[in-house]
């Protein structure tokens, strides 16, 4: 170790080793520095909108969450209309679209023929892709009036008279509402969750599958008592991953809920949600509270979407392995 | 006794496969409807007129989409040329360093969350930091929330192609003696070159149909205007108004403005998978 | 006590004592002492999981990529020791080239494979370069079939051509010691034999380390070997004499093939 260095070599490359030293350092760093954006840009977020939400936090306190009432000329704002038309049409829209996700899951990955299940695969990624306020344009001047003509009136004399849930469906049938845009939202992240639900099941292990089958098994007996348990987790977060797009989805909704801030319980009833309120009021709005107040709903709906993805991505990173998506 | 569970169990597979094929169609028909409404409405308003006249003020007739287009484009450009290095970097770093590093695990994780955070609060971000204090919307703040949304794609995608590369590539890079960055820029990352391109244009088409980040960042503009100091005129937020609004001559500009976005994103879309479908046949 | 290859340390490019590896907490190698001849062909054998593929990449610090994997103890070159900290692993790598399992060309032409080491330490010439390339591309026996199209992509050449070009791409740097991983296992006969003549070619010039899973490659290439099994070096020697007659009895075993 303390001999002296053989000739040659050695030395000639000595300079060399202390430069690539320096670059790799300056790599590191330069690369950790551009990876800082994303993290810098997430706590910017946070802090930026509540900085701005300031004044309206501190009129209204906690209460602000659940105040049933919005208005610009008193000067006196509550998120709860918001917050309800935005988790309602949330949990609605996952109520119809995780049964059909999951069916094209089951589809693609089970019984869909080879041939077809690259076209049809690309076909699900082709949904995912088209730009949300092309679904909107479409809810307002297509689904909606087939919807009014259509659905509603039927779906009125059927259940109308039904006691408890016979009032979700009072109201002129008019189109635009809270069903309409929970039904234009389902479409939207169908896809999502159907290609998370596509990708866990293709992490079950063929020899389970086979083994199952060998018992006899039919292919849905297979997917409900072997994959369904196996990947549950991950369902579970795809599941989440598509409830957190539908929280903070803006251009869809607001073309066709109808923007009326305020809670009417029934499904048929226009309503509103945080990013709907948002992209309606926020251009046009006054500085001080109703700014301040818009800002603050900014900051519920960063925080509601940010809690549900970030379990979503840990459900989701668990079931596919430690390197996550 | 046999015989009746196993025509249950029968039955209850048939139910199960007609559903799932229900479902596949419903899946289906949701995009063909989608398109075909698309083609049919978006066929009709296309033009020349749409390529070379601004958009109409309100009550007059005609007018097309050029500096809808334009902006668009130059919003898109410049977003893109902010996300594709930081993206890359960004992703490089994760490959490189995010198997030792927690650091770099908790910033992968956060890296998903903004995948999917909501648009709409990316822009109430910029607003706040950028419109709220230069004094006014620009095409910039636009860019500045368009890149915000496309570097989480490119990050992710960037990483998860580096980490396709065989780590035997990898090692034979370093045993001839390189350093760590030109294993990582001139092998790793050129081994993968076209994937990552695949990411870029990907995250392209995620944000060319974006609406809500731009409406309190570059706004909207009804004249023709190539400064990205001003508010500028971009299709998604003219469809947006013009869909809404009371003239037949708007709605049906809305219209083409989305068949013109929604075009290119299928064909990005497609086109990306096509070209990697058939690398990787050969 | 396992045997000292008969050389004295003059004659010996890479002196290994009391070399101990780690996976975490696993021990992959255990207390191993060798020397590795200089200017010969070093042939290592035993089987899967002996620790012959984890031994040679020790040589090149080549562990030094993975968390969790480390080495203690010494191995010896040019009078310093290769495990220490203060060592730069690239300056090892550049001394001590090494070619793996599978052709690993860069994703670049033929030219850019051999050129890109060859760039990293050394300032040459267009002119000195292209001789470089021509001289490494000569060395491997590939010279006569790529000349022509020395700006094709290196994926372009065929699995044998492209492992000989990877030993072009770590002769060109001229190290002194060459490390060849399993270099022939995913070849055919025919390429297999012309990678065999190769290595017989360059042991004038450079001490090689070979590991294979094939002992007759083994017998016919190498001038000194060494068994391995569980970690450890179970016998080491003339290769002759340890395929005619092993000293030790699982030594004899696992050549004889009545290996459990």
């Amino acid at each position: 170790m303390s001999e002296p260095s053989a000739p040659g070599g050695t030395d000639l490359h000595a300079r060399q080793i202390v430069k690539f030293r320096m670059q790799d350092r300056f790599f590191h760093y330069t690369t950790q520095l551009f990876a800082l954006v994303v993290l810098v840009a997430l706590v910017g977020i946070l802090v930026s909108l509540a900085i701005d939400a300031w004044p309206s936090l501190k009129a209204f306190g906690p209460s602000f969450l659940w105040t049933n009432v919005w208005s610009v000329p008193d000067g006196e704002f509550g998120a709860l209309a918001a917050i309800y038309g935005t988790v309602v049409t949330s949990v609605l829209a996952l109520v119809i679209a995780v049964p059909i996700s999951f069916g094209i899951a089951l589809f693609l990955t089970e019984t869909c023929p080879l041939w077809l299940r690259r076209p049809l695969g690309t076909a699900v990624e082709l949904l995912a892709g088209i730009p949300s306020i092309v679904y909107g344009i479409w809810g307002l001047f297509v689904f909606a009036p087939i919807f009014a003509e259509y659905v509603q009136p039927p779906l009125q004399d059927w259940l109308g008279d039904v006691p408890l849930i016979g009032s979700w469906f009072s109201g002129p049938p008019i189109g635009i509402g809270i069903l309409a845009a929970s039904l234009v939202l389902s479409m939207m992240v169908v896809p999502f969750i159907a290609s998370v639900m596509r990708d866990v099941f293709e992490t079950v292990p063929h020899v389970l599958k086979e083994s199952a089958y060998g018992l006899g098994c039919t292919t849905w007996e297979v997917m409900r008592n072997i994959v369904l348990p196996y990947t549950r987790v991950g369902v579970i977060g795809g599941i989440m991953l598509g409830l957190g797009r539908a929280l903070g989805e803006t251009m869809a909704v607001t073309f066709v809920i109808g923007n009326a801030n305020r809670i009417i319980p029934s499904l048929f009833a226009p309503g509103t949600s945080i990013a709907s309120t948002l992209a309606n009021e926020f251009g046009e709005a006054d500085p001080g509270l109703h700014i301040a107040s818009l800002f603050a709903l900014g900051l519920v709906l960063f925080v509601i979407t940010f809690i549900v993805l970030a379990i979503s991505r840990w459900l989701i990173s668990r079931s596919m392995g430690s390197e996550g998506l | 006794m046999m015989m009746s569970i196993y025509t249950r169990r029968v039955w209850a597979n048939r139910v199960g496969m007609a559903m799932s094929m229900v479902a596949m169609s419903l899946g289906l028909i949701g995009l063909m409807w989608i398109l075909w409404t698309l083609f049919s409405k978006g066929f009709a308003a296309l033009s020349p007129d749409l390529f070379i006249q601004d958009t109409p003020a309100p009550g007059s007739e005609g007018g097309g989409l050029r500096n809808a287009i334009v902006g668009s484009g130059l919003i898109l450009l410049f977003s893109m040329l902010i996300a594709t290095p930081v993206g890359i970097f960004a992703g490089i770093y994760l490959a490189e360093y995010g198997r030792i590093s927690r650091f770099a695990s908790f910033t992968r994780f956060m890296t998903d969350i903004m995948l999917s955070a909501p648009s709409i609060v990316i822009g109430l971000f910029i607003y706040a930091i950028f419109v709220a204090r230069t004094g006014g919307f620009s095409g910039w703040a636009g860019s500045l929330a368009l890149a915000l949304i496309a570097i989480p794609v490119v990050v992710r995608t960037t990483e998860n192609m580096l980490k396709l590369v065989p780590t035997s590539l990898r090692e034979a890079a370093f045993a001839v003696g390189a350093p760590r960055w030109q294993v990582s820029l001139k092998v790793t990352l050129r081994a993968v070159k076209s994937g990552v391109v695949t990411g870029v244009l990907l995250a392209m088409a995620r944000i060319t149909g974006e609406t809500a980040p731009l409406l309190f960042t570059a706004l909207n503009n009804q004249f023709f205007s190539a400064n990205m100091s001003e508010p500028m005129g971009n299709l998604p937020v003219v469809i947006y108004q013009f869909a809404l609004s009371p003239y037949d001559n708007w709605v049906s500009l809305a219209w083409g403005g989305a068949l013109l976005i929604a075009l290119l994103v299928l064909a990005v879309n497609i086109g990306v998978r096509v070209a990697f479908r058939q690398k990787g046949k050969r | 006590m396992p045997d000292q290859a008969p050389t004295n340390s003059k004659q010996a490019a890479l002196l290994v004592r009391n070399l101990n590896f780690y996976y975490g907490d696993f021990k992959g190698l255990k207390n191993i002492n060798m020397d590795i001849a200089r200017n010969k062909v070093t042939a290592f054998i035993g089987p899967s999981g002996c620790g012959k593929s984890t031994l040679l990449r020790t040589f090149n610090r080549m562990y030094d990529l993975y968390p969790g994997q480390r080495a203690e103890g010494e191995i010896m070159f040019n009078g310093k020791n290769l495990l220490d900290r203060k060592q730069d692993v690239n300056l090892v790598r550049a001394k001590i080239g090494m070619v793996f399992q599978k052709p690993t060309p860069f994703p670049m032409t033929i030219y850019e494979n051999i050129a890109f080491g060859v760039r990293l330490y050394e300032r040459l010439s267009k002119s000195a370069m292209d001789d470089r390339v021509e001289w490494a591309l000569k060395k491997a026996a590939l010279w006569e079939e790529v000349k022509s199209k020395l700006q094709q992509s290196g994926l372009s050449l065929s699995g044998g051509q492209q492992q000989r070009l990877c030993i072009a791409r770590a002769v060109a740097v001229k190290p002194e010691v060459v490390l060849l991983d399993e270099p022939t296992s995913a070849l055919d006969p025919i390429s297999t034999a012309k990678i065999e003549e190769l290595i017989y070619e360059l042991k004038n010039e450079y001490t090689i380390a070979i590991v294979t899973h094939n002992m007759q490659q083994a017998a016919r290439i190498s001038d000194f070997t060494a068994f391995m099994y569980l970690g450890e070096l179970i016998e080491m020697g003339d290769t002759d004499q340890l395929f005619l007659k092993p000293r030790n009895k699982q030594t004899e075993d696992y050549i004889t093939g009545r290996f459990g």
